[in-house]
């Protein structure tokens, strides 16, 4: 019997949110526990999930994640993106069952969340420069069904459109306030959020005059090792998204424009920041389990 | 309603900002028992040339082979402390290197143990979305019987098998990511 023992709540909008969510697991008189949490109050809330059966030692009903629809996701060589020419593969994929490698993965449920790490305009003894914003929204899967506890990291450029890495040589100015980087974990709803600034635009140098469109970039782990996701938020509206080669990557337009953030007056907090709406949707689980791949791609 | 996933995009160049928080090349504390190995390898492009910019993710079972995971409902401990997840970014040549515990095999399809596997995400600037492949052990009898390394060609089999290397417990395991020697990378479907 597995128990999850979780806290449903972990409340981000509050200025100090306590970590409160942990994992438990009974096997054969043996507790193991994930994480560590303080102060659960009264929200805590025990889940159970369907214990994967037990024949000859082996599991034999442990659930997969759906693939992708063709289309949905991009290529490695894409060609206009000029750095996936000396590093995307030449060779054929090897499509494989996903196995209990790939439908475990690790838990973060017990990393320390606060303020400063997800408002990133609080990192400093000053206010960085540009534009506040809200960034939220939530994790979820294909089924709709809140990634929940998980944990959530962002980076991204300054307002003038500078990161604080030794190879970003562009010559707008760094900010003593601002870092660029934050983290939490969603709530049990999949609820994620962060204040920070709009981050600019800036110039690279895949082809002449290339601009990138300002985007903030996100990973996202979920339930498992095959649900890990990196990817980047676009602002709505933005004149350079369509001249982008790493946005115009992915072939299918409505999977590119899931890519877009949507601004939102119920986050926007008057007199301070606008707000933007981002979920973050990852494979759904399969209805059969084991189910071996019967495709591969190319 | 059916929601349709979110496309992958590049970690780019810069990701150290966000992600050196959780990086980590010791994967096994002094709590942890099973036989200690170091990995040691580079990732290395289609010039032939060592990636700076790249990060690896790896995900491993504990000595026993459990997994710190509640879906892993085998009857065996889980030492406190180990996660059996590392981050580690590649250095100005492209090299990398993490110490953990070998895993012990794990559960696989069709009622057959896999032979002891880690299983590797690879970022990085170029990379769009992530490549997924594993590292094997050398001289481990359980891989002629993988249920997973079944699905490779014979020849290329050798991409996915660490050599020693040194002194005891050391390994080397390369991430080549075009050509001749390329690496097998999978498809999960994700």
């Amino acid at each position: 019997m597995v128990q999850r023992d979780v806290c449903e709540e972990i409340d981000n909008t509050l200025p100090a949110p306590t970590l409160v969510c942990w994992w438990s697991t009974t096997i054969g008189g043996h507790q193991v526990s994930w994480g560590a949490g303080t102060a659960c109050g009264s929200t805590c809330a025990i889940v159970s999930i369907a214990p994967a059966k037990m024949e000859n030692g082996f599991m034999t009903n442990l659930m997969g994640f759906r693939r992708f629809r063709p289309g949905t996701q991009p290529e490695y060589l894409h060609p206009p993106y000029v750095s996936s020419v000396k590093r995307a593969p030449t060779k054929a994929l090897v499509a494989i069952p996903q196995t209990l490698s790939e439908i475990t993965g690790p838990m973060f449920g017990s990393e320390r969340v606060d303020v400063k790490t997800f408002d990133l305009t609080k990192q400093h003894s000053g206010e960085p420069l540009g534009e506040r914003i809200v960034v939220s929204g939530r994790v979820i899967d294909e089924d709709e069904k809140p990634v929940r506890h998980t944990l959530v990291e962002i980076w991204q450029c300054n307002a003038a459109g500078r990161y604080l890495h030794n190879v970003d040589q562009h010559n707008a100015p760094l900010d003593p306030n601002f870092t660029g980087c934050g983290h939490t974990l969603t709530d049990a709803e999949g609820r994620y959020r962060f204040v920070t600034i709009r981050p600019g635009a800036y110039p690279w140098a895949n082809h002449y005059n290339a601009w990138r469109p300002a985007h903030i970039h996100f990973s996202v782990f979920g339930p498992a090792f095959a649900t890990r996701l990196v990817t980047q938020m676009y602002f709505p509206g933005d004149p350079l998204i369509p001249f982008d080669p790493i946005f115009n990557c992915t072939a299918d337009e409505a999977a590119r424009q899931r890519l877009v953030s949507a601004f939102d007056w119920e986050t926007t907090r008057p007199e301070q920041a606008l707000g933007f709406q981002f979920n973050l949707v990852l494979a759904g689980r399969e209805e059969t389990p084991w189910e071996p791949l019967r495709a591969g791609r190319k | 309603m059916s929601f349709r996933a979110t496309p992958s995009q590049t970690v780019g160049p810069y990701f150290v900002i966000g992600c050196n928080r959780l990086e980590t090349n010791e994967l096994a504390g002094p709590g942890v028992s099973g036989e200690r190995i170091e990995i040691r390898g580079r990732v290395i492009d289609g010039d032939g040339i060592g990636v700076p910019d790249a990060m690896l993710e790896v995900w491993q079972a504990n000595g026993a082979g459990k997994y710190a995971h509640p879906e892993d409902t085998q009857d065996k401990a889980i030492e406190p402390g180990f996660r059996g997840f590392g981050r580690i970014p590649t250095d100005e040549k492209g090299g990398f290197r993490f110490s953990t515990i070998k895993p012990g095999p794990v559960p696989g399809p069709d009622g057959k143990a896999q032979a002891p596997h880690i299983v590797v995400s690879v970022f990085m600037r170029g990379l769009l979305r992530r490549l997924v492949t594993r590292i094997y052990f050398p001289d481990d009898p359980a891989n002629q019987e993988d249920p997973v390394l079944r699905y490779v060609e014979a020849e290329r089999r050798t991409t996915l098998i660490a050599k020693k290397a040194g002194v005891t417990g050391g390994l080397e395991w390369n991430v080549v990511l075009q050509g001749e020697h390329e690496t097998v990378f999978f498809d999960i479907g994700l």
